[in-house]
Formats: structure tokens, sequence, C-alpha cells
């Protein structure tokens, strides 16, 4: 098969949001509304949905390595090369990218401002995540990373709320500074092993200190991505000016960015340092499960709660990937254990992915009606759209990791495997239980539950067929990923068991 | 016979799917229909199973369904173990899940969210049967967690009520601080074995005794693991079956429909934690502390919850009471290794307390909805189903001899006789205790509501008929099993082989081995019952019901002023909600906005970033400049910026 799959999946969204970009047709009695673009983004979104499809099926489970791999000179002056392929790691991020799209362009099908603009954003947007996540150079990754912010900031930038210039800044600046060191962290190992390509790297052996350094630098740009405490304020704000669509694509996708970054760089490069710095990791993330857990229980604004809440269930995919260090420390034959975090990291990923997107949706079905996003104004919802109560309520419990819902299958895997790595770990972990539940439950019972609140909850309209239909099919998602996980699993754990097979063995230079 | 289980629990799924989608296509008379009809082929393919293991002897089944997942070694499974416990527990479960089906029928039949409602209840069929059927921990907190769900949907399905929502937030949150125990205990075992399957686990527990683990907050004190473990996994017991100092959501998760009092409030659910304490015996057995911490809590329980009921007016909630102590008195049974006694139990006040509920529920209709006893009384001529079937739930409850609770309460409370460990006496005392109270307020209740002066007023007074067949059938039907189950099984379940090798017991704690020899039969039993303590302390209990409740109604008022600070404790039951509600909870969100306010913006954003990026506000100034809104600019910028940006790097690098 000689088809370039994974430059199709980057460039065909790219070219489709160029093109939208250029024929944007201006009809001079609607100029914000045009329907042929819309249609072609859902169109070129649902190709790219079915290619990644195709490319997950076409994905050799058995292999642990990398596939699909492309490779093309770019800058050959610099030694910099076109190089992609895609393991198990990356396949579920890609397939979640193409299809949280599809829903996020079906979900903006009403947008009123600039249409044609909003679609081409979301279309390059894609395209750029997947090149994130197929990259195997790092200058690559690096133009991908840097250049996926562009869309994100035009996208809260121009359709978000009346705070978005200090969203943005805030967004821009924290993340900006993180990518600078990230890009002085490659041209080092650069310097070092003479290559950009990222599995050269990870047989670089480095001295201790120049893997502390590279670790760090690593850390910043992923753990503000992540967010991880404490580099997480930005979230909130940007997600609050954030457009629904914006909002989707930043906690569905963007985030995971930095727990793919951890997975692709910081373990395999600098294990070592990885190990020394692992409890600190595990310190930050069991505090942005607890902190921030206690932070969202007292917000007003329905989408800070959710976006305090993705840091808290962000916190197990840090977690789940630091903790496989002690488990390994104490015992390094218990691979088993170490894999249960970091595949549990994995699908805490994917599952976030369609949780939090989820409810960001929601949040958008009540904010189209009334435009707001406090608490206080809604009340008794369900009485007045039964329908999006029932879906909420999945997105409710799934949040709160019911099993049974994909929100569990994640963090289930991770307390197991941290209780290995220390009871007090999975202590406190485990409180996500009753916290997850308390801001979660606590918020719909105030929002959907309850007599009518107000006249203007008595004036909405039952949700649309477009927006039921968006929510279904994550809800099904949602409780497949819960009671069946297998599939996810499989295509990730070969390559998840190389992983831990490289960060098992010590890098550094004698 | 796999075909058979999987379909035992497929049934009630795809009724509560059903009814639950259905809407106007299947209509109200469909949705009921649908669900009955599942449920009922449910409690035949339970019967069924339930005769070829129980009675025709067939061996147990341990049947991996499919794989939930696979990680390195680990293979978590997705399966039934169908043995004499998991049989029993599904007759039980279908055959009170069908009575409240059909009952539902008469008690919601004007209510607007009917089909939602035998959805949900159906549902909780399903997730119940999915608890009972496990065979490895993954698939038992799946339903356990899933039975809390839909308790949460049904206490709340009033959702326009407060005090149905906040009942339902508290009940689940409540739970999730048992499943946080629980959650850990799981994690300790898989830890310290390396299975989630039952049968891998159980061979490996012999093998960790001696193992130890240290714990944080503990003074790095070295724990036993099976102690660690059962400790945890009690934990979830105490918040699903409502054990002291996790009982508080029980009483409130009134403010649901009565037929959910009945089967998840009473029946099913809240017993899910006995029955895990008993499926995990292998472990418990190891662990003499957390078998003493079950006597003690269970005992607590037991005879405190018991007095609480006696100062309710609230008809359910008098039950809902009855139902904590007598949970109290399973969990006691536990802790003296009486398990076979705990499920007996458990099996008979599944059905005597459903149709306690259901007998209230069916006074609750002919009384349009008021629930006060104090407006009650005389019933009894109105009523007469109603009556004679309360009457049988209220002599089985308090244990009257020949009822089927005489016979699973009186082995039990002569099995903690026996038992040896550290609080046993303690636990034998309470729940004795417990005899005359359950007496006391259970007579209390049905002479309050059945006999004595007609309280209500002129109006419910003439529209007081008995309420119509779909009610009281099930009521007979329970009547007749609360009649029947005790004497019927009380041999072979205590001392024989009904329940196989499913539940395991040292010899050292085997107390129901020790009286075995004094079994004379169920009749002898009876005759026997004369000459003991529980027997008299009933009787007692009765008769100071009658003369302080229908003899001289003046009196209780008196003695309530007369110990007015006892009768406040009461009252106030205890102060566990306000502890919980006003210190708990408040310390919550007072946390939360500390970290919030303190933590976030001040320290955060008000130190690091916003101080860092002072020039935010000039550098916003500068880009409000160049914000020309044309999408084109924006994105030439960018892309020029980034080029500049790495070739610069490059460039300089080389």
């Amino acid at each position: 098969m000689n088809i370039p799959l994974l430059s199709l999946l980057i460039w065909a969204p790219i070219a489709g949001g160029a093109w939208i970009l250029i024929s944007g047709r201006r009809d001079r009695n609607r100029p914000d509304r045009d329907d042929s673009a819309r249609l072609l983004a859902l169109v070129v979104s649902l190709i790219v949905f079915i290619l990644s499809i195709w490319m997950w099926a076409a994905f050799d489970r058995e292999v642990a390595t990398v596939q699909f791999v492309e490779r093309a000179a770019w800058l050959p002056a610099f030694d910099i090369n076109y190089h992609l392929g895609v393991d198990g790691i990356s396949v579920p991020l890609i397939v979640l990218t193409t299809l949280m799209t599809v829903l996020v362009i079906i979900a903006g099908w009403g947008i009123g401002t600039k249409q044609s603009q909003y679609m081409a954003a979301f279309l390059i947007q894609q395209g750029l995540m997947i090149g994130a996540f197929s990259a195997l150079d790092s200058i690559l990754f690096y133009f991908f990373w840097e250049a996926l912010l562009i869309p994100m900031f035009l996208i809260i930038g121009i359709w978000g709320g009346p705070r978005r210039i200090y969203a943005t800044i805030k967004f821009f600046l924290y993340t900006f500074f993180g990518s600078v060191l990230m890009l002085i962290a490659f041209l080092y190992l650069h310097s070092q092993s003479g290559s950009f390509a990222i599995l050269d790297l990870y047989g670089l052996r480095l001295g201790m200190q120049e893997q502390v350094l590279i670790f760090i630098a690593f850390l910043i740009a992923f753990a503000v991505k992540v967010p991880m405490w404490p580099v997480h304020t930005w979230l909130p704000d940007a997600h609050v000016e954030a457009p629904t669509g914006g909002s989707v694509i930043l906690a569905s996708i963007m985030l995971k960015l930095g727990g793919y970054g951890f997975l692709r760089f910081s373990l395999p490069m600098v294990p070592d340092a990885a190990a020394a710095l692992a409890s600190t990791m595990i310190v930050l993330s069991l505090i942005a499960i607890v902190y921030i857990g206690f932070v969202a229980l007292v917000q007003p604004d329905m989408k800070k709660l959710i976006a305090y809440s993705s840091v808290s269930h962000m916190g197990f995919v840090t977690l789940g990937i630091f903790v496989a260090f002690p488990i390994l420390l104490s015992d390094p034959l218990d691979h088993t254990t170490a894999s249960l975090g970091i595949q549990g990291a994995m699908v805490q990923m994917i599952s976030h992915g369609f949780i939090s997107g989820a409810l960001f949706l929601c949040i958008g079905v009540l904010y189209d009606r009334l435009h707001s996003r406090m608490i206080s104004d809604y009340g008794g919802v369900a009485h007045r759209m039964p329908v999006f109560a029932a879906l909420a309520m999945v997105f409710a419990m799934a949040n709160s990791g019911v099993p049974g819902t994909s929100g569990f299958a994640g963090e289930f895997m991770v307390i197991l495997a941290s209780f290995k790595a220390g009871a007090w770990i999975a202590f406190l972990a485990a409180m996500t239980l009753i916290l997850g539940a308390a801001y979660t439950l606590w918020m719909y019972k105030r929002v959907i539950y309850g007599p009518v609140a107000n006249e203007n909850v008595q004036s909405l309209t039952g949700s649309t067929l477009r927006e039921n239909s968006v929510l279904l099919v994550l809800a099904l998602l949602v409780i497949v990923l819960g009671v069946w996980p297998a599939p996810l699993l499989e295509t990730m754990g070969p390559s998840v068991d190389l992983l831990i097979e490289t960060i098992s063995q010590s890098k550094i230079r004698t | 016979m796999i075909q058979v289980t999987l379909w035992a629990v497929l049934a009630p799924l795809i009724g509560a799917v059903i009814a639950g989608i259905g809407g106007r296509a299947i209509g109200r008379v469909g949705a009921h229909r649908v669900t009955i009809v599942l449920v009922a082929i449910s409690t035949i393919l339970s019967i069924i199973a339930w005769y070829r293991i129980v009675v025709a002897g067939h061996p147990p089944i341990d049947h991996t369904l499919y794989l939930w997942g696979v990680v390195g070694d680990l293979e978590i499974p997705i399966g039934f173990l169908i043995d004499e416990l998991s049989v029993t527990m599904m007759v039980i479960v279908t055959s009170v899940s069908l009575m409240v089906h059909i009952y539902t029928i008469g008690y919601m039949k004007d209510d607007p969210g009917y089909q939602r409602f035998f959805s949900y209840i159906s549902l909780f069929t399903f997730a119940m049967l999915t608890l009972v059927m496990s065979n490895n921990f993954i698939q038992l907190f799946f339903g356990w967690e899933a039975v809390g769900v839909v308790s949460y949907l049904l206490i709340g399905f009033w959702f326009d009520r407060e005090s149905a929502i906040r009942a339902n937030l508290k009940a689940f949150l409540v739970n999730r601080v048992g499943d946080f125990g629980f959650l850990l205990g799981i994690a300790c075992l898989l830890a310290f074995t390396g299975s989630l399957r039952y049968d891998e686990v159980f061979a490996m527990a012999p093998a960790l005794q001696g193992q130890t683990i240290s714990l944080p907050l503990t003074g790095g004190a070295e724990w036993s693991v099976l102690t660690v473990a059962c400790l945890c996994l009690f934990i979830g017991a105490m918040g699903k079956s409502a054990q002291f100092p996790l009982h508080v959501w029980l009483p409130d998760s009134m403010e649901g429909p009565t037929p959910i009092s009945a089967l998840i409030h009473a029946a099913t659910m809240v017993t899910a934690g006995i029955f895990m304490v008993a499926r995990m015996s292998p472990l418990f057995e190891l662990s003499e502390t957390a078998l003493s911490t079950m006597l003690i809590i269970g005992a607590i329980t037991a005879l405190f919850m018991g007095l609480l009921g006696l100062v309710q007016h609230d008809i359910k909630r008098v039950v809902a009471y009855s139902t904590l102590s007598q949970l109290g008195y399973m969990t006691t049974g536990l802790g003296a290794s009486a398990y076979a006694a705990s499920i007996f139990h458990l099996g008979t006040h599944a059905f005597f307390k459903a149709l306690l509920f259901l007998g209230a529920g069916s006074v609750i209709i002919a009384m349009h909805h008021e629930q006060d006893m104090r407006r009650m009384g005389g019933l009894k001529r109105y009523m007469p189903i109603t009556w004679i079937t309360a009457l049988i739930g209220t002599l089985a409850l308090i244990g009257t001899p020949g009822f089927a609770g005489f016979f699973s309460k009186e082995s039990l409370i002569e099995a903690v006789h026996h038992s040896q460990l550290p609080g046993s006496t303690f636990a034998w005392v309470c729940i004795l205790a417990g005899v005359f109270v359950t007496a006391l307020y259970s007579f209390r209740m049905y002479f309050l509501v059945f006999h004595g002066k007609e309280r209500m007023d002129e109006h419910t007074r003439s529209h007081l008929r008995e309420s119509p067949a779909v009610v009281t059938i099930p009521l007979i039907f329970l009547a007749i099993a609360s009649l029947l189950a005790g004497g019927l099984f009380a041999e072979s379940i205590l001392y024989g082989t009904f329940f196989g090798q499913s539940m395991m017991v040292m010899p050292e704690h085997d107390v129901l081995g020790e009286m075995a020899p004094a079994w004379g039969g169920a009749g002898a039993m009876m005759l026997h019952s004369f000459v003991t303590a529980p027997f008299w302390l009933a009787v007692l209990g009765v008769v100071v019901a009658w003369y302080l409740w229908l003899h001289r109604p003046d009196l209780p008022a008196r003695i309530a002023a007369r110990f007015s600070s006892l009768h406040n404790l009461l009252i106030h039951k205890y102060h566990f909600d306000d502890l919980y509600e006003n210190i708990l909870t408040a310390l919550g969100r007072r946390i939360g906005s500390g970290l919030w306010r303190v933590g976030d913006m001040r320290l955060i954003d008000g130190l690091l970033v916003n101080g860092s990026a002072f020039s935010v506000g000039r550098l916003a100034k500068v880009i409000r400049k160049i914000q020309s809104g044309f999408l084109y600019h924006y994105a030439f910028a960018m892309i020029i910026g980034l080029v500049l940006l790495v070739s610069f790097f490059v460039i300089v690098r080389l």
C-alpha cells in the first residue's frame, strides 16, 4: 500500500480549510452565513474521519514500533526531515481528533459570525494536531506544535467572549514560553546526537545533569499543555472565553498533546531524569486531583467548573504515567503494573476527550439558548429539555467516574496501579471518587433538577435533533469504552510495553 | 446453563432500554407490559438456575463472558460465578423486583414519569444481578456503583422537590465515601495477588497471611495486608448497607417513591454489602480484626438505629430505621462468621421488609399521600388485606415463632452468642436489647396505623378504601413468603448443604457448626424459643407498645417531656446529619473557595502569571491595534513569526 495515509490525514483538512477560506462565498444579504462552506467542512472532516478509521483498521496491533512511516527531506541543509509515523500511542489520539472535529463542525452548524472562517479554522487545526501526533522529526513536531496554537488563538480571539483578549494572551504566554524551552532542548539533543529524528534520540546516552535539564525543559512545555498544577490557570480563562467548539477541541485534544509529549519525549529520551523526578511529578498530579477537585466544587460558572474538572482528571494522566517509575523501582520485573498505569493514563486521555468535549457541548446547548454560563441562572432544565437532561446525566455520571462509563476505566486502572507504588498515592487519587461526584452532581442538581427557576428557563426549547445526535454519539462511545476498552488496550498495548522496556533501562552516559 | 443466566441478566436490561426510549410508541401500558414480562422471564430463569444448583446439585459454574481488557499479564474478565450463594440472591432479587414491578402499576398510575420509572427499576434489576453474579472484582464494582446510580436516579425521581434532590445527592455521596474504601480494598488485593478474579484472589489469600503493609497516618505501623484489604472492603459495605456511621443516607432516601423503597432500600441494594462480605468470606475469615469490627459496627447499628424508629412520625421513616437496624443484625452475623445465618436473614428480611414497605405504600395511597402516622389510626376497618398482610410482616420482623424472621433472626442471635471473637459479648447484648426495641417500634407503628382512634380528617376518611388488586396481590405473595421462607429452608441453610461450598468458614469460627448438634427441627426450635430471652423480650416490646400507644396514648408525650434531652438526641438522630451537612460539607466548600481565591487567584495568577506578565496590559493594547478583523492577517503574521523563529534558532545553532 503506497498511499501516504498520514500525509493525507494532515493535509487534506488543511487544504480543505484553505479552499474554504479562498472560495468563501459572501452572500450580500447574509454576510455571516455560508452554507456551502459548512457543508464542505463537514464532508472533508467526514472523509478524514473515515481515513483515520481505515488507518486504525490497517494498523498492525501486534507490532510495537511505528507504522505508516513516511520520510522525505524537508530542510536537508539542517538535517530536518518530513518524517511521519504512528504507533499504538498516537493512533487512538488521531482517531479522537478526527472524530471530535466532525462533531464540532456539526455542533457549529448554526454559528452566527464568519461562518466559513470558523469552519476553516477547525479543519486547519485538525490537520496540525494530527501532524503533531504523527511527527517523527522533532523540528517537524515543533512546527506542528506551535502552528496549531494559531487557529486556537484565533478561534478564541474572534469568536470568544468579552474577556477574550486577556484569555488569549494568557494562553499564548503560558504555552509560548514552554515551547521555546522545548525547542532549545531539541537543538541541544541534536548537538549531542547529530539527529533530529525522535527515534534516534531514544538511543542517545546522556549524563544525569543533562537529562534533568532536558526533562525540565520538556516538562514546562508539556505541563502547561496538560495542564498540571500550578501552571493550569490559563485553562479556565481560555475555556470561559472560547466559543463552544473551541472549548471542545481545547479540552478534548489540545490538552492531550501534553500527555502525549511525556510519552513520546520525556520518558523514552531522558528516563533516568524522569525516574529521579517521578515523585515530584506524582505529588504535582495528586495536588491537581485533590486541590483542583476542591476548587471545582465552588465554581459559580459552569464552564469554569468543567475546566477545573479537566485539570483534576488530567491529573490522572500524569499520575498514571509517572507511577510507572516507583513501580519499576520496587520490582523491576513488574511490567504489568507499570503498563496498567500508563495504559490507564492513555485510556483516561481518550475518555476525557469524549467526556469533557461532551460536557462543553452540553453547556453550549444551554448557552445558545440563555446566553449564560452561570449555574445560578438555571434550575429545572429537565422540565423543559428532558432528552437533553438524560444525555447530560450520562456525561455527569461519566465525569464522576461511574463504572460502565469510560471515565471509570482510566481512573480505575491508574488507581489500581498506584496502590503498588504506595498506598497513600492510591488513597489521595481515590479522593476523586468523592470530589468528582460532588462537584459534577451538585452542578447537575442545581442546573437540571429542581423546579423551573425563572422565566428564561421556562422559555427553553427542547434540544434539536442535531444537538441530540452529537451528544448521543458521544454517550454511546463513553459507554462502549467503559464496558469494553479491550480494543483500545490492544491497539496501544505493544507500544506501551516497548516504552516500558525503554524506560526500564538506564541511559546514563558512562 | 450459561444461556439461562445470561438471559436472566439481559432481560431486565432490554426491558429498561425499551421502556426508556420507547416513549409514545409503546405508551404507558406498553412500558409496564414489556418490563414486567422481561422481569418475569428473568425470575423464572433465576428459579431454574437456583433449582439446578441448589436442588439438583449441579456443580457451580465459573464462566468468563469476555475480557474487559488485557494489560501485560493481567486479564480483567467479565463473567459469572453461579453457585449456591449467587443463585439464592438472584431468586431474591428477581422475585422481589417482579412484585414491585406489578405493584408499581397501581402506585404510580397517575404519575407523568410512569415509563421512566419502569425503565429505572428494570435497569436496577439488571445492575443488581450483575453485582451478585460476578466472578471478578471489576464487575462487582460495576454492579456496586450501578445500583448506586439507579438509586440516585430513583430517590430523585420527583426531581422538582428540593428535598428529593438533596436526598439523592446525599445518598450518592455517602455511598461514594464507602466506594472510596471499596476501591482501595480492590487495589490492595490486586497489588498483592496480581489478579481481579475471585478464584485466583481467594486461592492466594492464605499465602498473604503474615504479609504487612505500612500505611500513611498510622505512624508507620505495619498492618496485615488482609486486614487492610478487608477493612477497606467493609467500608464499602458500610456505605452500601448503611452501617453506622455511613447510615445517614438511608432514611432520607425515603424521598423516593415507595416501590423503590421496598425494592432498593430494603430488599436488595442495601443488602449488597452483606452479600459482598459473605462472598468474600475466604478473605474475611483470615482477619479477626475485620470480623470484630463488623461485630461492633453491626451491633451499634442494630440497636441505636432501632431506637431512632421510636420517635419518627413518618410511616416510611419508621420502616427505614427498622431496615437500618436489621442490616445491623446481618452485619453482626457476618462478624460472628455466621455467613449462612446472615444471608438467611437477608432473604427473609427481603420478603417481610418489602412487604412492610409496600403495605406502607398501600396505606399512603389510601391516605392520599399522607405519611404522618399521627393522622392515621383505625385503618384496619377500611383496608383488610393491607392490614392482615402488614400484621404478618410485623410479626415476621419481630421474630414471632413460626414466621420467617424468627428462624433467621433467632439463629443469628444464637450464633453471635457462640462467637468467641473480641466484641462478641458487646454485640450479643446490643442485638438482644435490639429485639425489644424492634418489637416496640414495630408495634408502635402497627397500632398507630391500624388501630385506635381515626385521626385523619373527614375528607380523607370518606375516601378510604382498600387498594386495587395490582397492589394487594404482591402484598399477598410477599406475606406468604414471609410466612414460609423461614421454616422451610432453616435446616438446609443453617446446618445443611443449601449453600454448599460457596462460603468459607474457618473451623475455629464455625459457630453454626457448634449449634448444629442442638438442632432438632423447625418445630423443636419454635418450642424451645418459649424459654429463650429473645422471645420474651419481643413479647415485652409488644405489650409495652400496646400500653403506650393504644391503652394510654397520652403517656409517650409525657415520657418524651420527662426525658427531653434523650428525646432530643433521638429526634436529631444523634446529630450525625448536623455533623455531615453543616460541618463537613461546609468545610469542603470553605477549603474549595480558599484554594481558589488564595491559591489560584492570588498566588499563582497574582504573583507568577500576571506578575511576570506585567506587560500583559500593554501587550493587549498592541494586539488590539493589529486586530484588523481578518483571519488571513492573523494567520499570515503568525506563520511568518513562526518560520522566523524556527529559522532563527536553527541558524544560530549551526
